[in-house]
């Protein structure tokens, strides 16, 4: 008996172990990756929100942005991304809307799918080339905040139709049907039963698009130039605050300025984030 | 009444093509702008080329390509385990109330912007791997490269990047393994590790590996972040603390100074670029359907 309960005990060891060696593992793996984005977001913050005064937002950049603030490039990040949300919104509205209500599934719907999903694929550096000879130098609009928004545009337009499509999937049948049997047109029906039905979705797609448009850099890099001063028209020259970030840390400029545009941009960009979060949990709330 | 439902529809048509429409229109004007280069200096003297020195006309990109595929290769071996084992944490061990904190945090890492990455990587990183590993490494190699740029430090940036990617597919791979799995394999006798080990993951191998091919995809594309940490030096790199450049990388940096005859050879890199990346994004879509197709 007194064997048997040795063996036990052996068996059990071995187990707890090889368990321990299997849940140490990821546990230390997954705690290394918390470890990492606390490091990284508190220890950019630190270095950086002490940098930040009223004086920093509200002044333009001095000597190449050595000294001063970023009022002008905050303009100008405001701008690009204006123009890049105008322009992909209703365009992500309506392609989302084709793939949910009119297309019938055949060969040539499956090919636009599947090229949207290939533009999502894309990377940013290649946008940029792109922005570059066909914005910048095919159609003549030159470094400018337009070109910068076009190539933003394109971006951002599979987040927007992803996200207003999920949503327009969780609209009941039925809906469309009462509304159809009540006499109204299928547009007549979009536009006054299921378009109000996801606009949160719609409002999701439209925040995380901002959060890319505003922490994008290789394309805009390419294709916005990067002047300093506040843009007076759609093709001036400007420069957003990712780009500035990256001009700054490259050069070595200004430690205290490069702190401070990175930690203002990582808190907005995570604001937008939780925007968009607390916009889709919402929208779980009301249809639980 | 009809006939402005018809418009209505054209229009939306039209917008459902605007994607793919870009799509023909990216390939179209950067194949346009790199295949003189290609076909004058010929595709393999051009991808296996030993030397870019774009200044005399010389562009062989094997350097950079080897740069890439170096980083990449790191992230992935820092990043493969690490994601798999940050999914299994969040769908088998934690209880869902902490699981959904924990996501919310990589849900974190992926919007923060590449070039805040990169800034990290170049005011952190590199010191560290200056000052802390560099003389360890200096102890066996005294000619290694002692500025701490290196392809290490773009593999580990590289690998918390592509972490969500990683995370956020094999976590669906995982909850998607049918529930009768699980039970059959307890009630056979097999503890919850051995059931994680020898069952869940193999079920869910496809997903995870397509999640692996879109992570690479990540890492081959990304660009701010390396341009920032790996010293950007057209060289073969023959450890992991040497300096390398990247397809990426290159583009980037050299667009703004670059002649004529340069420009093109940079997009001939994008062009390079474009297709390893499509290839890759076909290869992950293809497993995700049959994936798709197997759990239905």
């Amino acid at each position: 008996m007194s064997r048997a309960l040795v063996r036990d005990e052996g068996v059990a060891k071995k187990k707890t172990v090889k368990d321990s060696i299997f849940y140490g593992g990821i546990g230390v793996l997954a705690g290394l990756t918390l470890v990492s984005l606390v490091t990284i977001i508190g220890f950019i913050l630190i270095k950086g929100l002490p940098n930040i005064d009223i004086a920093f937002l509200t002044e333009d950049p001095k000597a190449m942005g050595k000294e001063g603030g970023i009022f002008s490039i905050i303009i100008g990040t405001i701008y690009v991304t204006a123009v890049a949300i105008i322009i992909a919104l209703p365009i992500g509205t309506a392609a989302a809307i084709y793939f949910s209500e009119y297309a019938k599934g055949g060969k040539g719907v499956k090919i636009i799918r599947f090229f949207t999903e290939v533009l999502a694929g894309i990377p940013s550096i290649i946008f940029g080339l792109f922005g570059f000879s066909f914005f910048v130098v095919f159609l003549g609009l030159g470094w400018s905040v337009l070109s910068g928004g076009l190539t933003l545009s394109l971006m951002v337009l599979p987040t927007l139709i992803r996200a207003t499509e999920e949503s327009l999937k969780t609209v009941p049948v039925s809906y469309r049907e009462g509304s159809l049997s009540l006499g109204a047109t299928k547009w007549q029906t979009i536009v006054k039963v299921i378009l109000p039905c996801c606009k949160s979705g719609i409002l999701t797609g439209l925040i995380l698009g901002i959060g890319r448009a505003i922490g994008e850099t290789a394309a805009v890099m390419l294709t916005i130039g990067g002047s300093l001063r506040v843009a007076a028209s759609l093709f001036d020259s400007t420069r957003t605050m990712a780009l500035h970030l990256y001009m700054l840390a490259s050069e070595g400029f200004s430690e205290e300025k490069t702190y401070a545009t990175a930690a203002l941009l990582i808190i907005i960009v995570m604001l937008i984030n939780m925007a968009a979060n607390m916009v889709t949990s919402k929208v779980g709330k009301v249809e639980k | 009444m009809k006939s402005s439902e018809k418009i209505i529809e054209k229009l939306i048509l039209t917008s459902a093509i605007v994607a793919a429409v870009s799509v023909a229109l990216i390939t179209i004007f950067i194949f346009q702008s790199g295949l003189p280069v290609l076909s004058e200096y010929g595709l393999l003297n051009f991808i296996f080329g030993e030397t870019w020195k774009p200044t005399n006309g010389v562009y062989g990109i094997l350097p950079l390509i080897v740069g890439t595929l170096s980083v990449t290769l790191g992230a992935l071996i820092i990043g493969i385990p690490t994601g798999i084992s940050c999914a299994i944490f969040l769908t088998e061990i934690l209880p869902p109330k902490a699981a959904k904190l924990f996501q919310s945090a990589i849900e974190l890492l992926a919007g923060i912007p590449s070039v805040a990455y990169g800034f990290f990587g170049l005011v952190v990183l590199v010191p560290a791997i200056r000052n802390f590993i560099v003389p360890l490494a200096q102890r066996i190699n005294p000619d290694i490269n002692p500025t701490g740029f290196s392809v290490l430090a773009g593999a580990i940036i590289l690998a918390i990047m592509i972490l969500p990617t990683i995370v956020s597919m094999s976590q669906n791979a995982i909850v998607s393994v049918p529930v009768e799995f699980r039970e059959a394999s307890l009630a056979l006798g097999a503890s919850k590790r051995e059931t994680i080990s020898k069952v869940i993951l193999p079920a869910a191998k496809s997903g995870i590996f397509s999640s692996i091919i879109l992570g690479m995809g990540r890492a081959i594309g990304e660009t701010m972040a390396v341009l920032l940490i790996t010293g950007n030096m057209p060289k073969m790199p023959g450890n992991p603390l040497d300096s390398a450049a990247t397809l990426t990388g290159t583009i980037a940096m050299e667009m703004s100074y670059a002649g004529p005859t340069h420009q093109q050879a940079l997009f001939a890199i994008g062009i390079i670029l474009f297709v390893i990346i499509m290839l890759l994004n076909i290869i992950a879509q293809l497993m995700m359907k049959r994936l798709g197709g197997a759990s239905q």
